[in-house]
């Protein structure tokens, strides 16, 4: 048994989440603070790899960062390459992810009493607490949902990453890659058992969510 | 003179122009909902800018357009009371006030200060409590226990007893009031209640589409509003244009009668105001002909509603207000006002 696509799978989904954790709060922080006009914009351009074919992302990022686009060309001579590469995974996953984050975040930052904030200002705390300590704890539900969203779209991506990195056993191999390869050389069984552990993966993830939020019901309630 | 407001802003097709100055003292923010008197708040806490004008608390500039200051929120030292309180719903009622203890390094001396005020606003025995636990008055009280640690220079309550019971409004208003006396402090309140501005404040400036219509003494601005509008605030029921006729004389065209006051009339007189409860039966001066058209009942008051015998058409009814105790009589055919009672009105 060849453990890698799942060791593969569940790093470019936890590294591209914690990447579009901070990017997407970030955007959303600061997209929920512009005038309505250039949100809007903003918003069309940050959300279209939701809407998009994963295949359409795909092509987009060979356009940009295939081995003879000047963009890949110049990460070459730092040895970066993101087509054919694990690490590739990481960049399919991300684009794909960071709309959800995105969106759930800004929802949540919208819906956050901003008289908290100019209180907290009043009272001489620093911006940097009152986002932390304040807004992010406020936003959690929405922060949290978001970051299960993200994590689930990156552990599940395919059309984007098999443009990108395709499947390479033992080196780009992700779960669903893996799935589709299985399934495509007649290896129905091979194909089921990997489609188990994507099951049991997504649901320990929910499950955990749910434990997390009772928690924090109760704690609350206390 | 601790506090000088001088500022403008435009949102759109409204225009903030406040200027007032304040003393030590409560100084009352009268007006409607809307005239823009949040938004003051706002701009001298720091937490919107003005497009222009000077904002100075106790000789320290915190907003000069022209100089270019604009001293964060942070910086101004201004308490602000918000009307939802503002509490922090991920922090219990201890960590909500610590947070106004920041400043503080000494841990022996947060904790003092905490119990201190713990004990001045009778919270004791709630310090675990999350927000959402907590009644409105005591959510109101953790709120100002935050503010009153964090020690600052002025204190700024955005209609603190809207949301109360009225039962509990009035206990509040006291106690309130008491600890701001001790607290010694310049205090604004914001309020678009004229009995919470009387019960307040010492002086109270009357706020009426984003300007200041006028700042007075209490007393002296609900004997003597001056303006249309600040006699509106004040609780004046009847306002009808008028024009001057003779040097204590002046004549009310809608009402088709004249009155004669207490006070001389100046010949930019624009109305007059009558309270509703200064219209007397017994009362030989001004003393007219009505006709009745209804009545609504207050528990301890009656409403009645009348209209002079030459009073125009179309034109609205006048309101007379009395107690259920006295033997005045409900319904009769004269009303007479006492000339002091007139309130001669120049401004709009």
């Amino acid at each position: 048994m060849d453990w890698y696509p799942l060791w593969n799978s569940l790093r470019i989904a936890a590294i591209s989440c914690a990447l579009v954790f901070f990017a997407g709060i970030f955007a959303a922080y600061y997209a929920s603070k512009l005038p309505r006009a250039v949100k809007g914009l903003l918003d069309v351009v940050l959300t279209l790899p939701l809407v998009l074919p994963p295949t359409v992302c795909g092509y987009f990022l060979l356009m940009l960062f295939g081995v003879k686009q000047p963009l890949g060309r110049f990460l070459a001579q730092y040895g970066i390459q993101f087509v054919m590469t694990w690490y590739g995974g990481i960049l399919t996953a991300a684009v794909v992810a960071f709309p959800l984050m995105y969106r759930t975040a800004r929802g949540a930052f919208e819906s956050f009493d901003e008289t908290l904030a100019y209180s907290a200002m009043t009272l001489g705390l620093s911006n940097s607490y009152i986002f932390w300590r304040i807004r992010m704890p406020v936003c959690r539900q929405g922060i949290l949902a978001g970051t299960v969203l993200a994590f689930a779209r990156a552990l599940g991506e395919y059309g984007a990453t098999s443009m990108l990195i395709g499947y390479t056993p033992g080196r780009t191999a992700t779960i669903s890659t893996t799935v589709y390869q299985l399934w495509r050389t007649n290896d129905t069984a091979g194909a089921f058992w990997w489609v188990l552990v994507n099951l049991a993966i997504s649901m320990v993830v929910l499950l955990a969510v749910n434990l997390l939020e009772d928690r924090q019901k109760k704690a609350v309630r206390r | 003179m601790s506090l000088v407001v001088e500022i403008q802003k435009k949102l759109g097709a409204f225009t903030l122009n406040a200027a007032f100055e304040t003393d030590r003292g409560i100084l009352g923010l009268l007006g409607a909902s809307g005239c823009g008197k949040s938004m003051t708040l706002k701009c001298i806490a720091g937490v919107e800018t003005p497009d222009s004008g000077h904002i100075e608390l106790d000789g320290t500039v915190l907003f000069d357009a022209k100089a270019g200051i604009n001293l964060p929120p942070q910086a101004r030292q201004v308490g602000y009371l918000f009307q939802n309180n503002a509490l922090f719903p991920n922090m219990t009622v201890r960590q909500n006030i610590l947070c106004g203890l920041h400043r503080e390094k000494s841990r022996i001396v947060r904790e003092e200060r905490l119990r201190t005020v713990l004990q001045l606003m009778q919270l004791e025995g709630l310090e675990k409590h999350r927000p959402h636990q907590l009644s409105g008055g005591q959510a109101q009280r953790t709120a100002l226990a935050r503010i009153l640690v964090n020690e600052p220079r002025l204190l700024m309550l955005d209609e603190p007893f809207s949301a109360l019971d009225s039962h509990l409004r009035e206990k509040l208003q006291l106690e309130l009031r008491r600890l701001l006396t001790d607290y010694g402090r310049d205090v604004i309140l914001v309020t678009h209640s004229r009995d919470e501005a009387y019960h307040m404040c010492g002086q109270i400036a009357v706020m009426h589409q984003g300007s200041i219509l006028t700042q007075q003494d209490t007393r002296a601005l609900f004997a003597n509003p001056i303006s249309i509008h600040a006699a509106m605030l004040t609780g004046c029921k009847n306002i009808a244009g008028a024009r001057r006729v003779g040097p204590y004389e002046v004549e009310v065209p809608e009402w088709g009668i004249r009155l004669k006051t207490a006070c001389p009339v100046a010949p930019e007189l624009k109305a007059v105001g009558i309270r509703a409860h200064s219209f007397r039966p017994e009362e030989e001066q001004n003393a007219a002909a009505v006709q009745w058209i209804g009545e609504m009942e207050e528990p301890f008051e009656w409403i009645t509603e009348f209209r002079f015998v030459p009073q125009l058409a179309g034109t609205p009814a006048v309101w007379r207000r009395f107690s259920k105790n006295s033997s005045t009589e409900k319904y009769p055919n004269h009303l007479g006002v006492a000339p002091e009672n007139i309130l001669l009105l120049y401004q709009d």
